[in-house]
């Protein structure tokens, strides 16, 4: 179980997270869902470590990670796939995903990742910059897999990807929630897509959480006012 | 001018191998300030002071194992090289600790404070070893020349320096191309958030990798005591070269920095036996000032887009 309790974040002057709580099961796929500005991409990185907490907490299993350093956290569970993709431009796709083996014991990369992207076996040896805006998500995603984590975080994996690949992505999410029976806490603007995957649907407005609802129950009707202006 | 063909082939063979020698120590210097460099954008003043660690080292080594008697004065160097590297290693990685990594995205202070700490280094190595210049006595085997003419000399210690520069070279293209912790240092170069957030301890990384270039230089240290004496400010000597050598290449890069020495090095070595020392240096500064306006990201740059 993941959970963060009364977490707020922000840089220097500005509160961007404020006082935020949620709580994620085991093999649960919550998505969370905003405009542009609303704190998305702050929350995940203050998740993962990369902007201090100012308050509140964060918990794997029980296991507090809120003071720890961004490597350690990923070492007890957390995989990031941060907005942009981020993959190493410079570094070969074998090599991008050998960085994700870096908090496993065995350095080979295992050969089912393959399996579910087999347009990185193809592309093996390219430069990570030089493929193209989805091959580099599946890549990120590939990255963040192979440290064999408990929780996997996804901010945006649509931006800026063409529909019929978006609907490729959606259906890798699922078959990885239940192949590996990881949770999966992911970030969207694309209600379409989460409904394809998300167990629980989340509205982030300024930092705060203001609508909650499981997939079933959700008013897509009223998700689509809070994104739109 | 009145050289002969034949006069003008020896002497570029000789002046171009003394530039060899030349070569090879500033070769070593300057992968190591690269590979620093690279990594974290901390411009090192005190890595001409790292090579003088090296020196002293060898220096010591060559004293204490010369009483051992011939066997220990003929083969020193042996055990003087590693332990060059080492002990340039170790203070590295304190002045990294106590120094370097207060200092990240402080550009301008972290050159300031190595400019300090060179001069401390520099005090330091006067307090201890004296101000006059130290030298250790070269092994036998080493002591001589390949003649393949009867006008080229080549001396056998820069042929020895040459081989010594080639495997450590080959050794930190495998470092950094071929081992894990390599990986890690060019994913940290690539991106450092990210590179935390794959799991990589980027602090650790750091600090090895700054050590790793200090222990390189500490390598040249050892090569510089065969074509020169070791005195307190030997480092200054080397200092100007050595970056203009990694500006020139393309910080970062290693193909590049090897190319950049050797053409400076070559350059200047050659040019000083027609138009004495200062002005082959004038005239080589010109030219790559010349180069890097044409060029400013150095003679190398990645191909990759970001
Ligand atoms: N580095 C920064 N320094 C200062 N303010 C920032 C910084 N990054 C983001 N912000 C501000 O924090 C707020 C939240 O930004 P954030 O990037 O978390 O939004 P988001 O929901 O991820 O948006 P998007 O959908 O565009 O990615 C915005 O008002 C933004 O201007
Ligand atoms: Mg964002």
């Amino acid at each position: 179980m993941f959970e963060v309790t009364g977490l707020r974040s922000g840089y220097g002057q500005s509160e961007v997270i404020k006082s935020l709580d949620l709580t994620v099961g085991d093999n649960e796929t919550l998505a969370i869902m905003g405009r542009n500005g609303m704190g998305k991409t702050t929350l995940f990185k203050t998740l993962v470590g990369l902007i201090e907490a100012r308050d509140g907490k964060i918990a794997l299993n029980g296991e507090e990670l809120t003071k720890e350093p961004t490597h350690k956290r990923v070492a007890s569970g957390l995989a990031y796939v941060p907005q942009g993709r981020m993959i190493f431009p410079s570094l070969t796709v074998l090599e991008n995903i050998s960085t994700g083996l870096e908090t496993v014991k065995s350095k080979r990369i295992p050969h089912d990742i393959f399996d579910l992207f087999p347009v990185l076996h193809d592309m093996r040896h390219r430069k990570g910059g030089n493929l193209s805006g989805g091959q580099q998500q599946q890549l990120a995603i590939a990255r963040a897999l192979v440290s064999n984590p408990e929780v996997l975080l996804l901010d945006e994996p649509t931006e800026g990807i063409q529909p019929s690949i978006i609907k490729d992505i959606a259906k890798t999410l699922n078959d990885i929630s239940e192949m590996r029976k990881i949770t999966i806490v992911v970030s969207e603007q694309i209600l379409s897509f989460t409904m394809e995957i998300a167990d629980r649907l989340m509205v982030i407005e300024s930092g705060k959480i203001v609508y909650e609802a499981p997939r079933s129950e959700c008013d897509e009707q009223t998700i689509s006012d809070f994104l739109s202006v | 001018m009145d050289y002969s063909m034949q006069d003008l082939m020896a002497i570029f063979a000789m002046q171009g191998f003394a530039g060899l020698s030349f070569f090879s120590v500033l070769l070593l210097m300057a992968l190591g300030l690269a590979i620093i460099f690279g990594q974290m954008r901390v411009i090192n003043m005190a890595h001409g002071e790292f090579m003088v660690i090296g020196a002293y080292t060898t220096y010591v080594v060559s004293e204490v194992m010369g009483g051992w008697g011939s066997w220990g004065a003929e083969y020193y160097i042996l055990f003087a090289i590693p332990l060059a590297f080492l002990v340039a290693f170790l203070v590295g990685m304190v002045v990294e600790v106590l120094m370097i990594r207060h200092l990240y995205h402080r550009p301008l202070d972290t050159l300031l404070a190595t400019w300090g700490l060179a001069l401390i280094m520099q005090q330091v190595f006067r307090s201890v070893f004296g101000a006059r210049e130290v030298s250790p006595s070269t092994p036998s085997w080493l002591d001589g020349a390949w003649t393949p003419t009867p006008m080229i000399y080549i001396p056998l210690n820069g042929l020895f320096i040459m081989g010594l520069t080639l495997v450590v070279t080959l050794g930190v293209v495998w470092l950094m191309y071929r081992s894990r912790w390599g990986l890690r240092v060019r994913s940290t170069m690539a991106s450092r958030e990210m590179s935390a957030a794959v799991g990589i301890n980027t602090r650790w990384v750091d600090r090895l990798t700054f050590a790793l270039g200090c222990g390189v230089a500490g390598i040249a240290g050892a090569a510089f005591t065969m074509i020169s004496s070791t005195g307190p400010t030997s480092g200054t000597l080397y200092i100007v070269d050595t970056f203009l050598v990694v500006v020139f290449g393309g910080a970062g890069s290693i193909s590049g920095t090897v190319v950049s020495a050797f053409l400076i090095a070559q350059g200047q070595s050659i040019l000083e036996f027609f138009l004495g020392s200062s002005m082959a240096k004038v005239l080589t500064l010109l030219v790559i000032i010349g180069i890097l306006m044409l060029r400013p990201e150095g003679l190398f740059k990645s191909k990759v887009r970001r």
